[in-house]
């Protein structure tokens, strides 16, 4: 037999007044490393997400409200259409990628979806002024998303859905999301009928994983038409440079739409990070909570246990047992329920977030071993250090008080 | 040989001053088996404690083999009662979640001895005291006298010189209190001195001596 034995067969046989106290030591790690996982691959995702958009810029009406990049352009706000003519007309260096958006609301069998229109570069091109001025014209190559006239395009699906361009549709075309397809059974051919137009299906979406998923992608003219909105636009998204945004392409744009809100992606995400952000420091808040609430009822929960094993701290010690070996159960013990609860409140909190995150961060989670060291860390300190002072107490016991035999 | 010298030892009660022990000076040769009786509070349990190292005398001194018991450190009293005595008590003080065998085992964990000679020398110490078919019974699966014996196997684990026993028969049925004291007979013939508190004369009885304390105070010895 060793100490362990003692502390395991003790736990065991008066585990129901263990029980609170461990839950809340439990509970705390969990939702700590619930957390933390979340929080980790959502940085993760925005990063991921920051990589494979560049130093995007997006132009919004001025009364626009920030909080997601992919859905900043559905909202009521409208600017004029000329704002694209005056930007392909500027002498700007570092514009890349224009695209010109309007979005409307429309229902097919009761489930709603977003009408955005696009317009596609061919337009562009199309139009000499720009070709000769404008932005097609510039020298290219600063390292951003960039499709040079000329050269063999990308399918119009994966350029539409990376760099958010696509270099022709028809005003009858019509691309749909990967889930609005999923929901009303569309692919490839078929027709749509949205506010009396019809459409032809050619092409179905990627996933995304963004609200991109459940839109429809059409002429931006035709949308236009639709909404019966004149030449006007929610947004433009533009495939900055990323040189020029540092040496103040914002600003710059900002000073030819003095009327528009121009801002860069980072600026949007940032929403996100303060989210991501906030979930740190709510990790934070649940370890000062933990260490303060658990510590206290493992601490109380440890001087019961003194004061209710005292005879059997008497007979140790009679026979035989110094203070260091009474110190050590009691340590011992602490470290067992440390290990037990590290672990199990990483495999709580671990499939927690892998079960949660998706729903909440709307991003996937995976497990992440480092937080088990973490949790192990957390879980053992808590442990030991309310215990301490208990497991002193009981290893200077009298024993004869401890035995009540006098 | 057990020494107590001048030995005073005094309790607060309620804000009186009870005397538990009266300046006492006693010798108990190695190898002696000693009755110590007397009414309940005149000291008994007080003086056992004390001579085992477990209650410090508020003055005089308590000396075991020629070591001044209480000028050690108390983690230096608790290695001489692991290493030469054994202590029994009236309730047992078994370790309710542990085995038999587990119970008996501990004496020879504190000693640093390995799992299976541990558990070796415990099955044998268990069997001698007729229990070889208990060894996995817990304290509250066994009868009154079966956890005496357990306690008595556990007390004899770390092969005590010196036996101190606190009212051994006090909780026991007659029949199984004669074989414990049969057993006391035993360890006594085998070499060991043997110190028993009792209120039982019968009980009492049977050691060589009888020493009646009254009121803190030895009040008459002998054979």
């Amino acid at each position: 037999m060793k100490l362990r034995t003692m502390v395991w067969r003790e736990i065991f046989e008066r585990k129901n007044q263990l029980g609170t106290s461990f839950l809340a030591i439990l509970l705390g790690i969990s939702v700590i490393v619930s957390i933390k996982n979340i929080t980790h691959y959502s940085e993760k995702a925005v990063a991921r997400e920051l990589d494979a958009l560049g130093a995007n810029i997006l132009i919004l009406p001025k009364s626009a409200s920030l909080q997601d990049y992919y859905s900043a352009d559905l909202q009521q706000e409208v600017f004029p259409e000329e704002y694209v003519e005056r930007l392909t007309n500027s002498d700007l260096q570092g514009l890349d990628n224009l695209s010109p958006k309007l979005s409307m609301p429309f229902t097919i069998d009761g489930k709603q979806f977003t009408l955005t229109g696009i317009l596609p570069k061919n337009e562009f091109q199309a139009k000499l002024a720009w070709q000769s001025a404008g932005i097609f014209a510039r020298p290219e190559g600063c390292g951003t998303v960039v499709a040079i006239p000329g050269q063999d395009a990308e399918p119009a699906k994966e350029t539409l859905s990376r760099k958010r361009v696509i270099e022709t549709i028809g005003e009858a075309e019509m691309l749909v999301g990967a889930d609005m397809a999923v929901s009303l059974r569309i692919s490839e051919g078929d027709s749509v009928s949205v506010g009396g137009a019809s459409f032809a299906v050619t092409a179905v979406l990627p996933q995304t994983g963004t609200v991109d998923d459940s839109r429809a992608f059409a002429h931006l003219h035709t949308v236009q038409r639709l909404a019966g909105k004149d030449s006007v636009l929610n947004a433009i998204e533009v495939v900055g440079c990323c040189n020029a945004i540092s040496d103040g392409l914002v600003q710059k744009i900002n000073k030819l739409l003095p009327e528009a809100r121009v801002v860069t992606i980072s600026q949007i995400v940032d929403t996100q990070i303060k989210t991501n952000r906030m979930m740190s420091r709510l990790s934070m808040l649940f370890l000062v909570i933990i260490v303060l609430v658990g510590g206290a009822s493992i601490a109380n929960y440890m001087y019961a246990n003194v004061f209710e094993r005292r005879r059997e701290i008497g007979t140790l010690m009679a026979l035989g047992a110094g203070s260091a070996v009474v110190l050590r159960l009691f340590l011992l013990k602490a470290l067992l329920l440390g290990c037990v609860g590290g672990l199990a409140g990483f495999i709580i909190g671990t499939v927690t977030a892998v079960i949660l995150g998706p729903r909440i961060a709307g991003v996937p989670v995976f497990p992440m071993p480092i937080l088990l060291v973490w949790a192990f860390g957390i879980s053992v300190a808590i442990l030991l250090i309310a215990s301490y002072f208990p497991a002193r107490r009981a290893a200077r016991l009298d024993p004869v008080s401890a035995l009540q035999e006098v | 040989m057990l020494r107590m010298h001048s030995v005073t030892k005094s309790y607060n009660h309620r804000g009186k001053r009870v005397l538990a022990l009266d300046d006492v000076t006693m010798d108990i040769p190695a190898g002696d088996f000693v009755s110590i009786v007397g009414p309940s509070g005149s000291g008994k349990s007080t003086f056992l404690l004390m001579l085992g190292g477990m209650l410090s005398p508020a003055e005089g001194k308590v000396v075991v083999d020629g070591q001044s018991v209480y000028d050690l450190s108390s983690d230096k009293r608790a290695a001489l009662r692991k290493k030469k005595i054994g202590f029994v008590f009236q309730t047992f003080n078994l370790i309710p979640y542990l085995t038999a065998l587990e119970n008996v085992q501990i004496p020879f964990l504190l000693a640093g001895v390995d799992g299976d000679e541990q558990r070796t020398n415990a099955a044998s110490l268990l069997e001698r005291l007729g229990l070889g078919d208990r060894l996995d019974h817990k304290p509250s699966e066994l009868s009154v006298g079966q956890q005496q014996r357990v306690a008595l196997a556990r007390m004899l684990a770390n092969d005590p010189a010196i036996v101190l026993a606190d009212e051994p028969t006090g909780n026991l049925d007659p029949d199984t209190g004669r074989a414990i004291l049969a057993f006391f007979e035993e360890i006594h013939r085998e070499g060991r001195t043997v110190v028993m508190v009792t209120h039982d004369h019968t009980a009492a009885a049977r050691a060589k001596r009888v020493l009646r304390l009254l009121d803190g105070k030895i009040v008459n010895g002998g054979e």
